[in-house]
C-alpha cells in the first residue's frame, strides 16, 4: 500500500528560495501509468507508421500506411459506391434521365465536377458564358440544338462555327446597312427592304431567309437565329459589324471571330458526357 | 521585512501540517451507513436503470429512443428529429447548463453526489465489492494478505461482475444509436460492425477502470464538472458542513476533561464513509461530492451519544455565521438561471410542437443571375429543396405568390412527389416578361402545397432578379 501523499512531509531537494522548499512528492501513480502508457504508445506508432524524418524522406513504418494509399482507397469506395449508378447511365437514354428525378439528381451532382474542370473555364460556373467570348449555356438559344443528343454531340465531338468574311464581297454602304437591319430585326423592327438586302447578300442561305436561323443550323454550322436579341458575339453596332466584316472562324483574316468548342469525346468517357449533358440540359434552355 | 515574510511562510508550512492529497495510492473502502441521504442516492440511482431499460422499449413500431445516425433522425417517442431541428439541441444543452448551474448554486454538487454516473457506478461498483469481499475493515485486510485461493475466488468473482456491468453499460450506450435486439444478436454471433465493437470496448474500458479503480479520482484530478460546480458554490450555498462551533474541542464523550468538550466525539465515522476519503471537519474542499453520507454517518452517532443530530448538515456558510439565508427568489443568481432555464423550455416546447411536415428551402442561382431567352422573356432558376418528414409519400405543388406576372416554366410546379423522409433536390424556372419587373430586384413568394389531405403548406421567401436597369 502506498503510503498517502502528504505534500509536507515528502524531503525535498535541498532547493530553497526565500523560505519555499522544492519538495520532492512523487506524482500519483495512476499518472505514472498514463505516462509510460503515452511513451509506449508513441514508441508503437512510430514502428507501425511513417514517423523519423531524415534527410530525404521518412521512416516507412511496418504497416506501409501512406496518405495517397488511404487516398486512393477511399476514391475505390467512392467508385464502387458509384459503380451501379453509371452502370444505369449507360443503359438510359437522355429522355429517361431527364425523366427519373433520382437519376437526373445523380447525373447533375456528379456533372457538377466535371463541368467546373472542363467547361467552366470557358463557359463560366453555372454556364452563363462570357459575353462576346464564350456562349451561354443556360439559355435557350442553340447555335447548334439543344436537345440532348445534339449536347451529347456538341461535347463529345466539339464544334467549330463558320461564317465567311464579308468585307472585300459587299461594299461598306452594304456592310452597314446589314448591319442597321440585323441590330432591328433583333429588336422586332427590321423592314422588309433591310430583309431583302440580307437575302440577296446571302445570309439568308445560312441565316434563314427570315433571318430566324432556320432549319439550318441543324446541319452545324451554328448560323444564329439573328431575329431573337440574343448575341452571341455582342450586340452593339461595333460588333456586329466586325462579325459581318471578318467572319467567324475564317483563316488568314486577322480580325476574324474565333469560336472553336473542342471535343471532349477522347477526355470524358461516355457516361461522364451523358451526364454533363443532363447538367447542360437542365441549366435552363434544353429542348 | 526578511523576518515578517519567514514568519508567515512558517504559518502557511504549518497551516499546511495535516495536508493530504488524494493521487489514490491507497484505496479507499468507505463504510456504508443507512439514512436519509443514503436513501436518496439509491433513489437516483433506479433512475439510471432507466438509461439501461429505455434502449429495450418499442415504441409505434420503432425503437422508443433511437439516435439514426444514417438516416440523421432522432426518435423520441412520436417524435422525430431531424438535423434541421438540431437548434433544439443547443436549447436543451443550455437547459442542462442551466440546471446544473442553478442547483449548484442553491445546494452544491448535487450532481456529483447523487446523480453522476462516475459516482453511480462507483457506488454500485462498490456495493458488489462489500457483498462479496466484505466490510471495509475485511476488504483491507484481503487486499493485504498474500494470494490465496479465497481470494482469487473472491477477487476473479468480484471483477466478472464488474466486466458484466461494464459490458451491459457498453452494448446499452451502443443500442441507442441501432435497433437495440438486433446489436444483440450480432454481438453474440460476433457479427457487429466494427464501430460497435469499438464503442463497446471504450465503454468497458472506461467503466471498469474508471468505476473499478480511480474512482474518486476521477472526480478529484479528471472531472472538468467538479471545477465548474465547485465555482457556482457562494455563500448561501447549502453544502455538508461540520458545525466547528458546536463540535470543537473533539474528544472522548467520558473521560478526563470531557465537559468541556464539543459535541464532536472524534469517533472518524464521518471520514470513513466518505467516498472520496475526504474528512469535513477540516472545511469544505475539492475532494467532497457533497453526497451526504457523513451526515448519515454523524446523525447516528449524535442518536447513540444522545447529542441532537445535525452536528454535520446541509447549511451555508452564512447560516454558520448565524446570519439567514435570503428567500431563493431574491437572489440574484438563482433569478437569472431560472429565467434562461425558462426560457429555454419555452423554445423547446415551441420547437417540438412547431416541427414542420415539410421542410422547405429555395435557392436562387446565383451564375447566372437571370437569363435572357430567345423570346425576350427573362428566366430564373431556383433549386428546391423539399424534405418531407411525414412517414408517407405525398403530392404537392408550387405556386408563385405576391409578383404579378411571374409564373412557373412549363409543368414543374405540378404534380411533386416527395418521397417520405428523402430529399431529392430540383430546379425550377420562374419567368417574366421584361415590362412585368418592376425594378432590379422584385420580391415573391413560392408556396409549396399538399394536393391531397392533410393540408401542408409551406413558404419561402426569394426574389425574381432582372437585368440591370440604366
Ligand atoms: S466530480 Fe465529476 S465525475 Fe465526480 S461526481 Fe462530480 S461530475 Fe461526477
Ligand atoms: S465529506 Fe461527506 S458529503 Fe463530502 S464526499 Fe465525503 S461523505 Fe460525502
Amino acid at each position: 500500500m502506498a503510503k498517502p501523499n502528504k505534500p509536507q512531509h515528502a524531503p525535498d531537494t535541498g532547493h530553497e528560495w526565500d523560505g519555499i522548499r522544492e519538495l520532492t512528492n512523487p506524482p500519483p501513480r495512476w499518472w505514472m501509468i498514463a505516462f509510460h502508457a503515452g511513451w509506449i504508445w508513441c514508441v508503437v506508432y512510430f514502428i507501425l507508421y511513417p514517423a523519423i524524418p531524415l534527410v530525404h524522406e521518412s521512416t516507412k513504418g511496418i504497416l506501409g500506411w501512406t496518405q495517397i494509399k488511404e487516398f486512393k482507397q477511399a476514391v475505390a469506395e467512392n467508385d464502387a459506391i458509384k459503380a451501379p449508378y453509371l452502370k444505369k447511365v449507360a443503359a438510359m437514354s437522355g429522355q429517361e434521365l431527364l425523366a427519373d428525378p433520382g437519376m437526373r439528381n445523380f447525373a447533375e451532382s456528379s456533372a457538377k465536377a466535371i463541368f467546373g474542370d472542363n467547361c467552366a473555364g470557358c463557359h463560366g460556373s453555372g454556364g452563363q458564358g462570357a459575353p462576346g467570348l464564350f456562349p451561354n449555356l443556360a439559355d435557350d438559344a442553340w447555335l447548334y440544338g439543344g436537345d440532348f443528343d445534339t449536347i451529347v454531340e456538341s461535347i463529345t465531338d466539339g464544334r467549330q462555327g463558320n461564317m465567311p468574311a464579308h468585307e472585300g464581297e459587299l461594299d461598306d454602304a452594304q456592310i452597314n446597312k446589314l448591319a442597321d437591319f440585323v441590330i432591328a430585326e433583333a429588336q422586332g423592327k427590321g423592314t422588309a427592304e433591310g430583309l431583302a438586302l440580307f437575302n440577296e447578300a446571302g445570309c439568308g442561305g445560312c441565316h434563314g431567309e427570315d433571318a430566324k436561323g432556320g432549319a439550318i443550323n441543324e446541319l452545324g454550322s451554328g448560323a444564329a437565329n439573328l431575329t431573337d436579341g440574343i448575341w452571341r458575339f455582342g450586340g452593339s453596332r461595333d460588333e456586329v459589324l466586325r462579325t459581318i466584316r471578318y467572319g467567324v472562324n475564317q483563316e488568314d483574316v486577322p480580325n476574324t471571330r474565333v469560336a472553336i468548342m473542342p471535343a471532349f469525346g477522347g477526355k470524358l468517357s461516355p457516361e461522364e458526357i451523358k451526364m454533363l449533358a443532363v447538367k447542360v440540359h437542365e441549366l435552363g434552355g434544353g429542348k | 521585512m526578511q523576518e515578517q515574510e519567514q514568519v508567515n511562510i512558517d504559518e502557511l508550512y504549518a497551516d499546511a501540517r495535516h495536508w493530504h492529497v488524494n493521487t489514490g495510492g491507497e484505496t479507499i473502502h468507505a463504510m456504508r451507513v443507512p439514512g436519509r441521504f443514503r436513501n436518496f442516492k439509491w433513489f437516483a440511482s433506479c433512475l439510471w436503470l432507466l438509461y439501461l431499460i429505455a434502449p429495450y422499449i418499442r415504441w409505434e413500431g420503432h425503437q422508443a429512443i433511437l439516435f439514426n445516425i444514417p438516416e440523421r433522425q432522432f426518435h423520441l417517442f412520436s417524435i422525430t428529429l431531424w438535423p434541421q431541428d438540431i437548434w433544439m439541441l443547443s436549447l436543451v444543452l443550455i437547459l442542462l447548463a442551466m440546471t446544473l448551474f442553478g442547483v449548484t448554486a442553491v445546494a452544491g454538487r448535487v450532481w456529483c453526489g447523487y446523480f453522476c454516473f462516475q459516482t453511480i457506478w462507483t457506488d454500485w461498483f462498490t456495493w458488489l465489492e462489500e457483498k462479496i469481499e466484505g466490510t471495509p475493515v475485511q476488504r483491507r485486510k484481503l487486499d493485504a494478505a498474500p494470494w490465496s485461493l479465497r481470494k482469487i475466488r473472491l477477487k476473479l468473482f468480484k471483477h466478472t461482475l464488474w466486466l458484466l456491468i461494464s459490458i451491459l453499460t457498453g452494448v446499452t450506450f451502443a443500442a441507442y444509436f441501432t435497433d437495440a435486439f438486433e446489436l444483440w444478436h450480432s454481438y453474440l454471433t460476433f457479427n457487429a460492425p466494427q464501430v460497435a465493437w469499438v464503442v463497446v470496448a471504450v465503454f468497458v474500458f472506461g467503466t471498469y477502470v474508471f468505476a473499478g479503480f480511480m474512482r474518486e479520482q476521477v472526480c478529484f484530478w479528471l472531472c472538468p464538472y467538479a471545477r465548474i460546480q465547485s465555482v457556482m458554490v457562494d455563500k448561501d450555498t447549502v453544502l455538508p458542513t461540520y458545525d466547528e462551533g458546536r463540535g470543537e474541542p473533539r474528544g472522548k464523550v467520558r473521560g478526563k476533561g470531557s465537559e468541556g468538550r464539543g459535541d464532536c466525539i472524534d469517533c472518524r465515522l464521518c471520514v470513513g464513509v466518505c467516498p472520496t476519503g475526504v474528512d469535513i471537519r477540516e472545511g469544505m474542499q475539492e475532494g467532497c461530492i457533497t453526497c451526504g453520507m457523513c451526515i448519515d454517518a454523524c446523525d447516528s452517532i449524535m442518536d447513540k451519544v444522545n447529542r441532537p443530530r445535525g452536528l454535520i448538515r446541509y447549511a451555508s456558510e452564512k447560516e454558520m455565521a448565524g446570519e439567514v439565508l435570503p428567500p431563493l427568489f431574491r437572489r440574484p443568481r438563482v433569478i437569472a438561471y431560472s429565467t434562461i432555464f425558462l426560457l429555454a423550455v419555452g423554445g423547446i416546447v415551441y420547437g417540438l410542437t412547431h416541427i414542420p411536415p415539410v421542410e422547405l428551402s429555395v435557392v436562387h442561382a446565383r451564375q447566372p443571375l437571370y437569363i435572357q431567352m430567345s423570346n425576350g422573356m427573362i428566366e430564373n432558376k431556383y433549386t428546391i429543396k423539399a424534405l418531407n418528414k411525414t412517414s408517407a409519400d405525398r403530392h404537392f405543388q408550387l405556386r408563385v405568390e405576391g409578383a404579378p406576372g411571374v409564373h412557373i416554366v412549363g409543368d414543374a410546379g405540378a404534380g411533386i412527389v416527395l418521397e417520405s423522409g428523402k430529399m431529392v433536390p430540383f430546379h425550377v424556372f420562374l419567368a417574366a416578361e421584361p415590362a412585368a419587373l418592376k425594378g432590379e430586384k422584385m420580391p415573391l413568394r413560392l408556396v409549396l402545397e399538399s394536393i391531397e389531405p392533410p393540408a401542408i403548406r409551406m413558404e419561402y421567401d426569394s426574389v425574381f432578379i432582372g437585368p440591370a436597369r440604366h
